[in-house]
């Protein structure tokens, strides 16, 4: 684009600078089209007859050097005789079986340009950008769509090659309208660079360009249907990835179009993808705009925290302001995908966020006051209490860090009562196993049975879901669910709605054991949501028995899982967050909230005093005290533990807001105020003191398995299940934290896309 | 210099518009590529095949493998729109869907692409001129004006009586005959369908053809030219007068 503007610049200056005379020397006509009578592709003679330009070469070049592969690309062969030789561009390279030649080219390291092909969806093959020749063909094919056979001799660089692309590239830029100066894509636009690389200077089409109307695809993507280059990977993509069939190639020839035909919002939680898929501006942001251009932003690869899931994500601010969030590439987690919520919930950021400490005063407003003050009330009120009623509750949002300071500091004043907020009051934090996903979150490709019990992963965590319908497409994996009444975007069976389905499958009475016991990596996903319930370790057990019987649990597969629903649970449980006490909360006189929201305070005496440590003015807010501010977690470096039992850390990428801290710096300052000296100052200080509790915490981008199963050593439980049913974990898939609660978009979403 | 090249430009440009005033309105044999909500056509309105039709639509399934159900969907939209009266509302085609088992946008996208299937009302008899390149050549132009003129309609646009549309449609193959129309009637069911040529037609021989139509009679279909027959040429015979001779064979007796 860049080399493109100064081309054209120069030529004009150069145009002015000179006579008029010069004008009509040809140089000059070919340069600049407005001052041609009429306009025409300059075509060389090799261009027209390829044959003789290729029989004029020298009979044997020699092979260029070796090129890296593109992107990194890397091949796996498995048995060296399903190995084929291919030739790029006379460079040898060994593929396997059933790989297409535009795979094939890749691995040699030759970009073919491409619009409709996209590795992770099914082949179209209908752009025909990607057209490359092939020795002995009588006309150039389309690379995306077309088997490697051996001994192919493949050429990306030849006249016809190039003349192909410029014609396949004239033809998609005849209805493509040139309005990239108002379009979002500008910059970052596969036509735009495509078409600067392979396509003419000039096309010759003179006629109206088309123009289709707009579809309204709900509160998070904008269509611009002009710019629709009909590739249809959106149409793809919704059907093969997001399970919901919503889009369509609708009409014919010139006139068709992609649309959803009867009026219809797509409803699906991952439908932010088809942004990034997109090869031209059709579908692009509707909160981002017109906000920014995306050479003006600035990049920090960081983590999600919205779900417990840890989606790799790249935050792009500009200035002191997130502009949005883009998936970032981690085939073990998020593929390339990531959630509506994790995309949008971005300017839930930018408000009712908390920038001053604050205390109640005796009107029962509050006040601004400095952090000096501030800390010394608190320190002050921690004080006039006894130890046992102490409490520490971590938020959903919480970093590793914090959690185990918060720990460090309670249990330096004496109290062992601090928990994460979605653990329950009874967790189960001895055996790793208990809480994590083991069969990890690629290892679920490799199942072939589903039994979720008490789990919705539509909503609670949409990147396992799209495994697990990734999974089930390609696999034909059968999926059982117990809980109550939920959507799926894949055939299920809907087994019961209680413990009392559960009790019938450990006891062989059910029609769907059958499908259990013949399955050879049968996986059991069971959602956290039931950590809230009495008669938890009961449900365990049975689960437990279950997958004993459908041997879940061997050596080499482990398919017995928890489906996490929050960012801050499995570091809370590695880092022992256990209430000493179950009803620690009825007797508590100093609680302390580290951005604890859904905490039921109701239980809370009236004359406790409650500190309310987070970044958002949340529902912790209204019962507390003192307020003190922190960041959030595109603001500080903090270490998060998914649901697989990865660690993985953000980075900060914006500055914080007014005058809040990072949390384990505040607790730490409190330590000192209150008299009680934490022995570490930095956060390495920090991660020195997890790495003797947790060590798996401090090793980033690694996930670590948990080392025994849960079938192991545990005690007999002599609770019973209760006949209650499985409950709703999440209720609004938009709306399940501080962020998300503040943000607009999100409010949007849950008006207009959840069914009332 | 520049002002001068620029005008002349501007001309160019002017003079390419003036030649083909016709280029921005395009002309598709059904409205749009995406559904309004109307009172007769909306998905809230219940649609199912009749008792007769469900025969059908078991008959024709059969010709499919069981896991390929969806192969079916052009033959059972075919006959969803010959029971309502020639055009298939939202709700025909989300019947369609339910009956092959895949997401209703998969039958719009076959809906919308076949131009035969109307997703808007026509009239009883739904006529369709051929406006191919032969037929055009033979005048198909005058053939679709004097049946507007006669109806007094728009093209895709029904009659006050509800019995005629008139629509354009690409060539049909009986380009020896030149021009032709189509006349889709309705009027019978799905029982009673029939597709018929008219051929060799004149701006005054369709006219007639929609009145007998109107009267409730059954034109003779295929070439209106008396002087032919079916697609010989005018007048009878002018070559292959006289038998075939047989190729010449070497003397099989004399081996």
């Amino acid at each position: 684009m860049g080399l493109g503007l100064l081309a054209l610049r120069a030529s004009r200056t150069s145009l002015l600078g000179r006579s008029s005379s010069a004008i009509s020397r040809p140089g000059f006509e070919s340069g600049n089209p407005n001052f041609n009578l009429v306009r025409w592709i300059i075509s060389t003679p090799e261009l027209q007859k390829p044959e003789a330009a290729t029989a004029s070469e020298p009979a044997a070049p020699p092979p260029p050097p070796p090129r890296t592969p593109v992107g990194g690309a890397r091949v796996h062969i498995e048995k060296p005789e399903d190995a084929i030789e291919v030739f790029v561009d006379g460079y040898p390279v060994k593929v396997p079986k059933g790989m297409t030649v535009l795979q094939a080219c890749e691995l040699a390291g030759v970009d073919i340009p491409r619009f409709c092909y996209h590795n992770r969806l099914s082949i179209a093959g209908n752009c025909r950008m990607c057209l490359v020749e092939v020795e002995k063909s009588p006309k150039p094919v389309a690379s995306c769509a077309m088997p490697a056979l051996p001994g192919m001799k493949i050429k990306t660089d030849t006249p016809i090659a190039k003349k192909a692309r410029e014609g396949v590239m004239e033809f998609l830029l005849m209805n493509h309208p040139l309005d990239c100066p108002i379009c979002d894509q500008g910059g970052e636009c596969d036509l735009q660079d495509q078409s600067m690389a392979f396509g003419s200077d000039r096309g010759r089409f003179t006629e109206m360009k088309r123009s289709v109307v707009d579809k309204n695809l709900g509160p998070l993507v904008k269509t611009v249907m002009t710019r629709c280059i009909q590739c249809t990977r959106c149409v793809r993509f919704a059907t093969e990835v997001a399970g919901v069939e919503d889009l369509g190639m609708l009409g014919r020839g010139s006139g068709e179009e992609i649309g959803t035909y009867v009026e219809k919002l797509m409803s699906s939680e991952l439908s932010g993808n088809v942004i990034d898929i997109c090869p031209v501006g059709a579908l692009t942001s509707k909160p981002f705009a017109f906000k920014a251009r995306n050479w003006e932003l600035k990049g920090t690869e960081s983590i999600d925290v919205t779900d417990a899931v840890g989606s790799n994500i790249r935050i792009d601010s500009r200035g002191p302001e997130v502009m949005r969030i883009t998936p970032r590439l981690n085939e073990d987690i998020n593929e390339e995908w990531i959630s509506d919520k994790t995309r949008f919930c971005y300017d839930g950021l930018k408000r009712q966020r908390l920038n001053d400490p604050m205390i109640r005063g005796p009107d029962g407003r509050f006040k601004s006051v400095s952090w000096r003050d501030a800390l010394a009330v608190v320190a002050e009120a921690a004080h006039q209490v006894t130890p046992e009623e102490i409490v520490g509750i971590a938020g959903k949002l919480s970093d590793a860090e914090s959690m185990m300071v918060l720990k460090d500091l309670l249990n330096k004043m004496g109290s062992n009562n601090v928990w994460c907020e979605g653990n329950g009051m009874n967790p189960q934090a001895d055996l790793r196993s208990g809480y994590l996903m083991n069969s990890s979150i690629s290892g679920l490709e490799k199942a072939d049975v589903f039994l979720l019990v008490g789990t919705q992963p539509r909503v609670e965590a949409p990147m396992v879901n799209a495994r697990i319908c990734k999974t089930i497409r390609a696999t034909k994996a059968k999926v059982g669910y117990i809980g109550p009444p939920a959507e799926f975007n894949y055939d299920h069976q809907h087994l019961g709605s209680g413990p009392q389905t559960l009790q019938e499958i450990a006891e062989g009475r059910h029609p769907f054991c059958s499908a259990l016991l013949s399955a050879k990596n049968p996986a059991i996903i069971v959602g956290a949501g039931l950590f809230e319930r009495k008669d938890k370790d009961a449900i365990f057990s049975t689960i437990e028995s279950i997958a004993k019987q459908a041997k879940a649990v061997r050596s080499d597969w482990n398919g017995l899982n928890v489906l996490l629903l929050n960012a801050a649970q499995a570091a809370a449980l590695d880092l022992g967050l256990v209430p000493e006490s179950e009803n620690a909360l009825e007797t508590a006189k100093f609680v302390y909230l580290m951005g604890a929201d859904d905490v039921d305070l109701e239980k809370l005496p009236s004359d406790a005093f409650v500190v309310y440590q987070g970044h958002h003015g949340d529902k912790g807010v209204y019962r507390s005290n003192v307020i003190l501010p922190s960041s959030a977690f595109s603001e500080k470096e903090g270490t998060y533990e998914n649901t697989e039992g990865c660690t993985q850390q953000t980075l900060p990428a914006v500055p914080t807001v007014g005058d809040a801290r990072d949390d384990w710096k505040i607790l730490r300052a409190l330590s000192e105020v209150s008299g009680l000296r934490l022995n570490y100052t930095t956060l390495g200080g920090v991660r020195t003191r997890i790495s003797t509790v947790a060590p798996n915490l401090v090793h980033m981008d690694e996930r670590e398995p948990a080392s025994f199963s849960a079938t192991l050593a545990k005690p007999e439980t002599q609770q019973k299940m209760s006949k209650e049913d499985f409950g709703v974990a999440v209720e609004n898939f938009y709306m399940t934290d501080a962020i998300t609660r503040a943000s607009k978009i999100m409010a949007q979403c849950s008006a207009s896309l959840l069914k009332k | 210099m520049f002002a001068r090249l620029a005008s002349k430009r501007l001309l160019e440009i002017r003079q390419i518009f003036n030649q083909s005033p016709s280029q921005s309105s395009r002309s598709l044999s059904t409205a749009l590529n995406y559904h309004l909500n109307s009172p007769d056509n909306n998905p809230d309105i219940p649609w199912d095949f009749n008792a007769k039709n469900k025969e059908k639509v078991r008959e024709i399934l059969s010709h499919y493998p069981s896991n390929y159900k969806q192969s079916a969907v052009i033959p059972l939209l075919d006959l969803a729109q010959q029971q309502h009266g020639g055009w298939l509302t939202v709700s025909a085609m989300n019947a369609v869907a339910k009956v092959i088992e895949v997401a209703p946008i998969r039958v719009y996208e076959v809906a919308t692409f076949y131009s035969m299937f109307n997703r808007a009302k026509v009239g009883t008899y739904h006529l369709l001129v051929c406006g191919t390149s032969p037929c055009m050549i033979r005048g198909s132009r005058e053939i679709e004006d004097a049946l507007l003129k006669h109806l007094g309609v728009q093209r895709n646009e029904v009659t006050k009586d509800g019995l005629f549309s008139v629509g354009e449609m690409e060539c049909m193959g009986c380009c020896v005959n030149a021009p032709m129309i189509t006349v889709a009637d309705y009027s019978n069911g799905s029982e009673g369908y029939t597709y018929n040529y008219y051929e060799d037609v004149t701006p005054k021989r369709v006219v007639e053809i929609v009145e007998m139509l109107r009267r409730g009679e059954k034109p003779p279909k295929g070439t209106q030219n008396p002087n032919r027959i079916m697609s010989g040429p005018e007048g009878g015979n002018t070559t292959l007068l006289s038998n075939p001779t047989p190729p010449p064979c070497r003397d099989l007796d004399a081996c």
